[in-house]
């Protein structure tokens, strides 16, 4: 097991730096000028200097591993110093935004807890509600409850969040003016009346966003419930005399869980791709509003950070799906 | 009497049988119904504008923000008019009109991409799934375009490349063809994954083994042997794919990097009255409305195929 995952440890890396090297080329291959914003006026000259200024004097063999080293090393050894106090980054070029000129890394520092945030807890609640909805609907199968799980697990395959998004501000908030229509990210929570109030602002983005887990991970249980329900070892053990609870519970759920883990594992990604455009509604200064930005802004060193940010996370959850798949399971040799 | 019903099935002809499948389809209501659907917003937007003959451009300054007919019903003072049924926008064009023909610009997109990747998705499915040699090569790079962040990528391919095309190819084609390709290469992974499946548990049955035999090469192989037997499967992520194709148009232009304002679609109409939705709720939610029940539809339809085209559940 080990020394499986440490092969496919080694593996991702020639997929990273792939992958860097396919975001690299696609933004340097576009026409996109970060320099299109500057007046017609600045002579040619001087507009040839702000391109050196922001790093685009060299070509791309030269700026793409220089990047890299940025990226795997430099920016390490701030993290470092700042940690630990020490000077190993020794004032080496950071990536720098070219909108707000501080460091890249600086500026998602102070975006990821927002994101973390919603996409965190909409994870947990939407795989919460899924786990048991998956299993009754397993126990019962075409009964009204499955019937109304598989209903329910359409709509959220179906309506995209910007619908459902939406939908919710018109009624909580606009009709029923129940809850706050845009995410405060400056509230602190200090007593239980501001507790209250972060719940209430949290509640919608949260729902957008486990509508879509919920969906997934319900169907994913569902069919894996009713894969193990069938087998032989259920008989068994109702045969035994064990009470009804314990075999569905304990039984079957351990080993219906396992491909259900991977899927949990697997979704996390694309969860951080939903929040794009779920903080886009509740106007949540997140990540994914912060890539908009930059997008719009042609900050080319800040778009590659946080695409290539979630790449990673792509490769590192496949690899722990896989990892965890092996470890959960016995049957499964990688060896 | 026996002999009499024997003879019967004797002559009759034998059934084609997507008769089966279709029998089978029509036990899903769910899938009927989505079928429905699919059909009857189809002839909305194709049929529609030319019954429904109202310019969606066509501004009216002084006909603006009228509300939906049956406002009139809630409220004798809401501002409703028969001439626009489903009301006006802030700029007096008729939301009926703006909703056909976005339907048309995003039911368009969607089957093209759809198309586009399942496509390239047999494609390189077949190729990895009947050639060894190249099997490990195209799989390794299926992997690797799994393992890209695809919204922010297909994203960043829109702002970038917009401008080009449009030069090139005219505002509104340039865009269309630009996310068309987008969606299209960046969705045909599961298709080729599935294909290629397919394909390499086919290739060790008999009738291919006798199809060899007789020499056949392999472009007829894959024609005529192989394409056939993986038809279902192909139809079943075919769905899938146009039901998340029109997710990722509309997803595109409600972050405003799809079309232009002036061509609307069903994302874009949705993006463009999310400002005024306090004051007029209809307008996101016609158009988001269109979007959730034709996705609910196709992903309804990709269920009931599912089913009807497997034939160990055909016929229970």
């Amino acid at each position: 097991m080990l020394t499986y995952t440490l092969r496919r440890l080694l593996m991702s890396i020639p997929t990273l730096l792939f992958i860097a090297f396919v975001i690299f080329m696609l933004l340097e291959l576009a026409p996109g000028d970060p320099m299109a914003q500057m007046p017609l006026t600045i002579p040619p000259e001087v507009k040839q200097q702000m391109r050196e200024a922001l790093g685009l004097g060299e070509p791309w063999y030269i700026r793409f591993p220089l990047w890299l080293n940025q990226f795997f090393i430099v920016e390490p050894q701030y993290w470092i110093d700042n940690a630990f106090g020490t000077n190993f980054a020794d004032g080496a070029q950071r990536i720098i935004s070219f909108q707000s000129r501080s460091p890249v890394f600086d500026v998602i520092a102070e975006r990821l807890p927002q994101t973390l945030w919603v996409v965190a807890m909409s994870y947990v609640v939407g795989v919460l509600i899924a786990l048991p909805i998956g299993i009754i609907s397993a126990y019962r199968q075409y009964s009204v409850f499955d019937q109304a799980g598989t209903f329910v697990s359409m709509i959220g395959f179906s309506v995209p969040p910007f619908f459902s998004g939406v939908l919710l501000i018109v009624i909580f908030s606009v009709q029923l003016k129940w809850l706050p229509s845009i995410y405060d990210t400056t509230h602190v929570v200090n007593d239980w009346q501001s507790f209250k109030f972060q719940l209430q602002q949290m509640i919608m983005p949260v729902m957008v966003l486990a509508l879509q887990t919920t969906a997934q991970v319900s169907r994913y249980m569902r069919a894996s419930m009713l894969d193990n329900l069938g087998q032989d070892y259920v008989r068994t053990a109702r045969a035994k005399g064990m009470s009804e609870s314990v075999v569905v519970m304990k039984h079957v759920l351990r080993n219906s869980m396992i491909p259900v883990v991977t899927v949990i594992a697997l979704g996390i990604p694309s969860i951080f791709g939903g929040a794009i455009i779920t903080e886009q509604i509740f106007k949540v200064n997140g990540l994914g509003q912060l890539l908009i930005i930059a997008l719009q802004g042609s900050d080319i060193p800040m778009v590659m950070t946080i695409t290539f940010l979630l790449a990673v996370l792509i490769v590192m959850m496949n690899l722990i799906a896989d990892v965890l798949y092996g470890i959960l399971d016995p049957r499964i040799r990688y060896d | 009497m026996t002999d009499v019903s024997l003879s019967k099935e004797a002559i009759e002809k034998p059934r084609n049988q997507w008769w089966d499948v279709w029998d089978q389809f029509k036990t899903h209501k769910g899938a009927v119904f989505g079928l429905g659907f699919l059909i009857f917003i189809t002839l909305f937007v194709s049929i529609g504008p030319l019954l429904w003959d109202v310019d969606p451009g066509k501004l009216n300054i002084r006909n603006k923000d009228v509300r939906p007919i049956y406002m009139g019903l809630f409220d004798s003072g809401a501002k409703v008019n028969w001439a626009n049924p489903m009301g006006t926008d802030n700029l007096g064009r008729d939301i009926m009109a703006n909703i056909m023909q976005g339907g048309r610009i995003s039911l368009a997109v969607g089957w093209t991409a759809m198309i586009l990747a399942v496509f390239l998705g047999t494609l390189i499915g077949v190729l990895a799934g009947y050639f060894r040699r190249l099997d490990g090569l195209l799989m390794r790079f299926t992997d690797l375009v799994l393992a890209l962040p695809l919204l922010p990528l297909l994203l960043v391919m829109m702002l970038l490349f917009r401008d080009p095309l449009r030069a090139a190819f005219g505002p509104e084609n340039g865009i269309f063809i630009l996310i068309v390709t987008g969606i299209g290469i960046t969705s045909w992974m599961q298709t080729a994954r599935i294909v290629r499946g397919d394909v390499m548990a086919l290739k060790e049955r008999e009738f291919v083994l006798a199809a060899r035999s007789i020499g056949t090469p392999a472009r007829r192989m894959i024609t005529r042997h192989l394409l056939p037997n993986v038809l279902s499967p192909i139809m079943v992520s075919a769905t899938l794919g146009l039901a998340t194709a029109i997710i990722t148009e509309s997803a595109l232009s409600f972050l405003g990097l799809g079309f232009p304002s002036d061509f609307p679609t069903w994302g874009k109409i949705l993006f463009d009255s999310v400002d005024r939705m306090t004051a007029f709720p209809e307008r996101v939610i016609w158009p988001g409305l269109a979007i959730s029940l034709t996705v609910l539809a196709v992903n309804y339809i990709g269920d009931g195929l599912r089913d009807a085209l497997d034939p160990r559940i055909r016929g229970h």
